[in-house]
């Protein structure tokens, strides 16, 4: 019997934002050329950035956003859950808390003490948490913000009932793929590439800076050998430091990178 | 020697050659630096040529020297090999369309640009000859490296200034050109000026020869006196003696295979990043993957061959897993292929010394050390 196309039913794709910045959200609305398509292949049942109009769930697809800060967030990710038939985590604050996980290594009061006039109507958890550490996750896309082509790849394998085709290596296959001079060895420049997750296509090597690892970690990151090296490259463990602990500062090869340096650190 | 036809060009002669290639329909590919490193670009102006530029080169460090010499080919190998050109590292092959039921595949247009490659060394050759082996003369060839590479006018050139990681003399690779050239260049500059010495290696480098005999105005372009044949050996012999690194090489294939277990392996892990640079600066790694691209309809798709490395963790998934998921095995697998098992594969060895895995690894891996230590017995 052959299938009737057009009058199969759309997914229903769902949009959520937590704890971040809008970034990864407006990736998608920035495919512009792509956008009429992926309103032909999914329905937008519910995407508040782009649109009022807002269907019911349950959802075929859910894309989330942002990382877990509130006690009320812990809540809603669980009922968002329960009305998605897959849930895909998109950015760096989904899939490891994000810039906000900073907070993971200091003392949240503290923070909000200073920070607000009022700290008493600020009611926040002590740790910014990836969505996977509350409820199942279906796949996690890396990227500070995601990478539209990624994030529409990711799209069009659920579409078509496939695996997404978003690699694991290292940034540096894309920087030799692409001809770019390694800033490392030709230029002295402390770069996170070899320890971070390809997606960005090496653009801050293209543009001869080194990578500051808005992917989070590859499948296989020696972040203790890249340790080692950066300090041969003149940087001192405060810096070390620093460069593991930013977008994804919650990842756990970083996380452990970042901490083994505070021992030393002065 | 001196039966050989050589002639010697001044610095217009090199224009000349260049200009008389151009005029034959070649598109000329050769030196220039470009953010700090020597690359290879179009050439249409010995302006461009990186002249006086040589460079220091040591585990994952590369910095460009002033020499003071105004050389033009000074310099050794730099990261990007004449791979990327004749193979490159994106590549469409097939694409696919798809209306109702019915799928159309249409192969890919094969761009197989007439280049003249401009200093190539003879490192650099061998490894053409490897990547020849390797994609063309298997069962089915790789048809559009055949194509690309019957398109290739070759004009090799001696190294004079070796790197600190070259190795090609314990590879039997350089560093006089010695086959697989249509022209070969020996570059001169002492008290009888700065000047270069051409032979030909093929009926296509005799003919480009004789042009530029036939439209020389002056003296830019002369034959070759005994002397200059005499500083262009010396050229090649002095190189010889100062390699950047050595490997010894014998009975290196059974030490590999008898060492699969050795505790170097472990202790090499500890610093590989599994960043995959080494292989894909490797004039000779040919590894690569493919990629499906399909539109969110489904109706229109495209087939990429990418470049790929054994030191990724897909490389060796199969299903449920990838075989190799530790690196210590990556790294095992990419040694034991260059040095032992191309040779039961291809009859040679699959390293011709050229460096470039030491220079470009950023943790400043030396596959000449590590293979050094598993020889000493070193853990
Ligand atoms: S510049 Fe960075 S990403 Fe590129 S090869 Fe070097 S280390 Fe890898
Ligand atoms: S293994 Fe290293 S030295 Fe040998 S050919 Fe490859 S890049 Fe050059
Ligand atoms: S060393 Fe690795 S990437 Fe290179 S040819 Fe062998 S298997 Fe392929
Ligand atoms: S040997 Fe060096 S270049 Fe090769 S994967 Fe390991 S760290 Fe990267």
């Amino acid at each position: 019997m052959a299938v009737n196309e057009s009058a199969r039913s759309r997914p229903k794709l769902a949009v959520w934002k937590f704890a971040s910045c809008d970034g990864c959200q407006l990736t998608l609305l920035n495919c512009e050329d792509e956008l009429i398509p992926l309103a032909g292949a999914v329905e937008i049942a519910y995407f508040p950035e782009a649109t009022r109009a807002m269907v019911e769930g349950p959802y075929d697809v859910s894309l989330v956003e942002g990382s877990v800060t509130t006690a009320s967030d812990a809540e809603r990710i669980c009922e968002i859950r329960k009305v998605s038939r897959r849930l895909i985590t998109i950015g760096a604050c989904a899939t490891s808390g994000g810039i906000q996980a900073l907070r993971n290594f200091a003392d949240v009061s503290q923070y909000r003490s200073i920070v607000y006039a009022h700290p008493e109507y600020v009611k926040t958890l002590e740790r910014s948490t990836p969505i996977s550490e509350h409820v199942s996750v279906d796949f996690e896309l890396h990227g500070c913000p995601v990478n539209s082509s990624q994030l529409l790849e990711v799209l069009a394998a659920f579409v078509q009932d496939r695996h997404p085709r978003i690699p694991s290596y290292s940034v540096c296959v894309e920087c030799k793929r692409r001809g770019a001079i390694c800033v490392t060895v030709a230029h002295g420049t402390p770069c996170l590439g070899p320890v971070t997750q390809a997606g960005c296509g090496a653009l801050c090597p293209a543009y001869s800076r080194g990578c500051y690892g808005c992917f989070g970690p590859q499948d296989t990151a020696n972040t203790q050998s890249l340790a080692d090296r950066l300090r041969v490259l003149g940087m001192d463990e405060s810096q070390t430091l620093r460069i593991f602990r930013t977008f994804n500062a919650g990842a756990e090869p970083f996380r452990t990178e970042s901490a083994r340096h505070e021992e030393v650190a002065p | 020697m001196d039966d050989i036809r050589g002639m010697v060009l001044l610095l217009p002669g090199l224009q000349l050659l260049i200009d008389v290639l151009r005029e034959s329909g070649w598109t000329v590919r050769g030196p220039t630096v470009r953010d700090g490193v020597v690359v290879h670009a179009e050439i249409e102006s010995v302006d461009q040529l990186p002249a006086g530029v040589g460079d220091l080169q040591d585990g994952a460090s590369y910095r460009l020297r002033e020499r003071g010499d105004g050389a033009v080919f000074g310099y050794v190998v730099g990261p990007q090999g004449w791979k990327s050109l004749l193979f490159p590292s994106r590549e469409l092959l097939w694409s696919g369309h798809r209306t109702g039921t019915e799928v159309d595949v249409e192969p890919a247009d094969v761009d197989a640009p007439r280049l003249a490659l401009l200093g190539v060394r003879s490192c650099d050759l061998h490894a053409l000859e490897i990547h020849d082996t390797v994609l063309a003369k298997r069962a089915v060839p790789d048809a559009a490296y055949l194509s690309r590479r019957e398109n290739t006018f070759i004009i090799a050139v001696t190294c004079s200034d070796p790197g600190g990681t070259c190795f090609c003399v314990s590879m039997g690779t350089g560093p006089v050109p010695d086959k697989d050239f249509d022209l070969t260049l020996t570059e001169l500059v002492d008290q009888e000026g700065h000047r270069f010495l051409v032979q030909p290696g093929s009926d296509r480098g005799e003919h480009v020869l004789d042009e530029l005999m036939t439209r020389a105005v002056g003296d830019e372009v002369l034959n070759a006196a005994r002397t200059d044949r005499c500083a262009a050996a010396l050229v090649g012999s002095k190189a010889a003696q100062r390699m950047g690194r050595s490997l010894d090489t014998d009975g290196l294939r059974d030490l590999l295979y008898a060492n699969a277990e050795h505790p170097r392996w472990d202790d090499v892990a500890s610093r590989c990043l599994a960043c995959t640079n080494c292989t894909l600066v490797c004039p000779t790694c040919f590894c690569t993957s493919v990629e499906d691209v399909s539109d969110l309809s489904g109706t229109q798709t495209e087939r990429w061959r990418v470049w790929d490395s054994c030191f990724t963790n897909d490389f060796s998934y199969l299903h449920g897993g990838s075989v190799r998921p530790s690196v210590r095995s990556r790294y095992r697998q990419w040694a034991t292929h260059k040095l032992a098992s191309w040779v039961d594969q291809f009859g040679t060895s699959g390293c011709v010394g050229c460096g470039r895995c030491i220079t470009w690894c950023p943790a400043a891996i030396d596959i000449t050390a590590e293979v050094g230590a598993i020889r000493s017995g070193e853990g």
